[in-house]
């Protein structure tokens, strides 16, 4: 069947009421997560999905309504990167370079509207590129094997090291650890608990959503207890809304650019919006002849990082449903949700379930919609929510996280392991240790183990079996390179310094 | 320093931790690897890593001081008598009492921690019980008979 009547029974799914009603809350819990300073997509989402589950929703709901959450982070990450000079969320950073000096400037509305015009214009590209690459990739991935799929993971881990933090060692490390702690618990194929200490509690294994909700959510509040929630900055008023026509045609060519720039970045496992929304930002500074206003409010430095960031974002879909490896921390949390609704992310996903791929596509052209009218006219709305206090805030997040694990599982264990998480990733946060990577590690562990298993199984021990095939040669070349490459280039990766209100 | 600390501790665990997949019971038709070499592998590469971060520590974070290190033990204790609190006192007392301490300890100033205390557990039990179908209690069991 080809995509279009695939798409038309997505939609079937995708416009019922219910689903329908879903994708709208989702919308809008999303902007106001992504709005909110200290409450990021991945922590977002992650305290919605143990309440989603209490919901009793199936796995198409549940992933729609979760998506639409993640779409509408990035989309309300803005929000306060251009009033409050304070990104939303991480991707949402290259927005404030020129967001803030516009809105200082008195165009804050016209920043607001650029901003989640280009936002639509990004995350609606890279959903149609998903709708036509993630198919095909899906296909390619049919031929991969376990020696395949063990390089793919490492792949992962070590763009995640190598890009996304500034230290390898310590990326390295994050993940080994939660490497590690996947090991805990029955092993698949002889039966026997590993590493228990003879508890009976994790003869199960950790549950990954404890960990998640632990170490994004719980070591926000410590974070917050000790900076004091002073966070808060003198942000910028906004004026009736307006529409800047003349600046959203001008910098339409960048948003395509963007685009573009951002749904490759978003592709790369282990990359993410971020990468996606800074290369953006710097190749737009490059590629226009006159850049001497970016950083002073240009509004092309506006639409490039959200542009990018939201493409980044519909990108970061792809590997995640077609190979079960995530693109970035929040399409890690994503994963977890698809892994506790029994859905393995894969090939056999769009044969088996294509209900639940086409669905969900549509659904996201479908929250592409709604966000805009939310972000654009309505705006309004989301800039009350960012007088919400911190010390009302992270109280909040947390009883949210206690509740979400607590109705899962009703065991105070979980409870405690989540507090451990929240405070070891308190510890990992001052420490400067990247925390996504240990994520990534208790996630992907078992799949990793067991690729490296079965491959050892068809070779009989052979550790060269690992390299003979054309794609794992190429994932462990792209593998090393990502590793290493960014010591190199993080001359020219540093990320220039936002403005100091 | 706290890197080198840090550096030494992960030493410490990977090593046992290395040690313990000794124990791991092998069953009766095992692969040609086994259940212990993945773990192994895994920390060995931590323990090389561990190694590093040793030999070159990064700058010293910027640890709290005294007073800060106390609130946080506390918020630490809260979370923990919250999470053995919650089922046999009902929802509306230990969540009350947790969000409002932590609220105290973001922004000490007592009177709005105690409203944001009380409004966060009245507001998330309507939202919980009511709108989303949780299945919680609002106070101990004993209290309404049962």
């Amino acid at each position: 069947m080809d995509t279009f009547s695939l798409l038309a029974q997505g939609f079937a799914v995708a416009l019922t009421p219910t689903t329908l009603a879903l994708a709208v809350a989702g919308c809008i819990i999303g902007t106001m997560v992504g709005a909110l300073p200290g409450l990021g997509p991945s922590n977002g989402v992650a305290i919605l999905i143990p309440l989603a589950f209490s919901l009793g929703l199936d796995a198409t709901e549940a992933l729609i309504l979760m998506t639409s959450v993640y779409y509408g982070a990035m989309y309300g990450g803005r929000i306060s990167s251009i009033l409050l000079n304070i990104p939303g969320d991480e991707p949402a950073l290259m927005t404030t370079l020129d967001g803030y000096p516009m809105a200082k400037a008195g165009r804050a509305s016209d920043a607001l509207v650029l901003s989640g015009v280009a936002s639509f214009v990004g995350a609606m590209l890279a959903t149609i590129g998903l709708m036509f690459l993630a198919p095909m990739l899906a296909r390619v991935a049919y031929l991969f094997g376990p020696s395949e799929y063990f390089a793919l993971y490492l792949l992962a881990f070590s763009t995640l090291g190598g890009i996304a933090s500034d230290n390898q060692r310590k990326a390295a490390l994050a993940a080994c650890i939660g490497l590690g702690i996947a090991m805990i618990g029955l092993d698949n194929s002889t039966g026997m608990g590993r590493f228990t200490g003879g508890n009976l509690h994790l003869m199960d294994g950790v549950d990954f959503l404890v960990a998640i909700v632990g170490l994004f959510a719980v070591s926000e509040v410590f974070i917050f207890i000790e900076s004091h929630g002073r966070s808060s900055a003198i942000g910028v008023k906004l004026d009736a809304i307006t529409v800047p026509v003349k600046d959203i045609v001008r910098s339409f060519g960048t948003m395509l650019r963007a685009s573009l720039v951002g749904f490759v970045a978003g592709i790369l496992p282990g990359a993410g919006a971020s990468l996606g929304s800074f290369l953006a930002y710097m190749g737009e500074k490059a590629w226009v002849r006159d850049n001497s206003q970016f950083g002073h409010g240009d509004p092309r430095g506006v639409a490039a990082p959200e542009a990018g960031n939201n493409a980044a974002a519909g990108g970061a879909l792809v590997p995640m449903l077609t190979l079960g490896v995530p693109g970035s921390g929040t399409t890690a949390v994503l994963l977890a949700l698809l892994m506790t609704l029994n859905i393995t992310p894969g090939p056999l996903l769009f044969t088996e379930r294509p209900e639940v791929v086409w669905g969900l596509m549509a659904a996201l052209l479908i929250a592409n919609i709604v966000l805009l009218i939310l972000n654009v006219p309505m705006v309004r709305i989301f800039v009350k929510v960012l007088s919400v206090p911190p010390w009302i805030l992270l109280p909040g997040v947390c009883m949210v996280s206690f509740v979400g694990i607590y109705s899962l599982s009703g065991s105070y264990f979980d409870l405690v392991l989540m507090i451990v998480f929240g405070l070891l990733g308190y510890f990992l946060r001052k420490l400067n240790v990247p925390t996504v990577p240990i994520i990534l590690g208790i996630l992907l562990g078992n799949h990793m183990e067991d690729s490296l298993r079965r491959a050892m199984v068809i070779s009989g021990g052979d550790w060269k079996y690992l390299f003979q095939s054309g794609i794992a040669i190429g994932f462990w070349v792209a593998a090393i390179t990502g590793f290493i490459a960014p010591v190199f280039l993080r001359r020219f990766l540093k990320k220039p310094q936002a403005h100091t209100t | 320093m706290s890197d080198r600390l840090f550096g030494l501790v992960v030493l410490i665990a990977s090593v046992a931790y290395f040690m313990a997949a000794a124990n791991i019971p092998t069953g009766f038709l095992v692969d040609p690897l086994g259940p212990k070499v993945f773990p192994r592998l895994v920390s060995a590469i931590a323990a090389l890593c561990a190694l590093l971060i040793l030999i070159k520590p990064d700058a010293e974070p910027d640890w709290p001081d005294l007073g800060t290190w106390f609130r946080l033990l506390l918020a630490l204790l809260v979370l923990i008598a919250y999470a053995y609190t919650l089922k046999p006192l009902g929802f509306l007392i230990p969540t009350a009492v947790a969000a409002g301490v932590l609220s105290f300890q973001i922004h000490a100033r007592p009177l709005p921690a105690l409203l944001t205390g009380i409004g966060l557990s009245v507001g998330l039990f309507i939202l919980f019980r009511f709108v989303l179908g949780l299945s919680l209690f609002a106070v101990p069991r004993s209290w309404m008979g049962g």
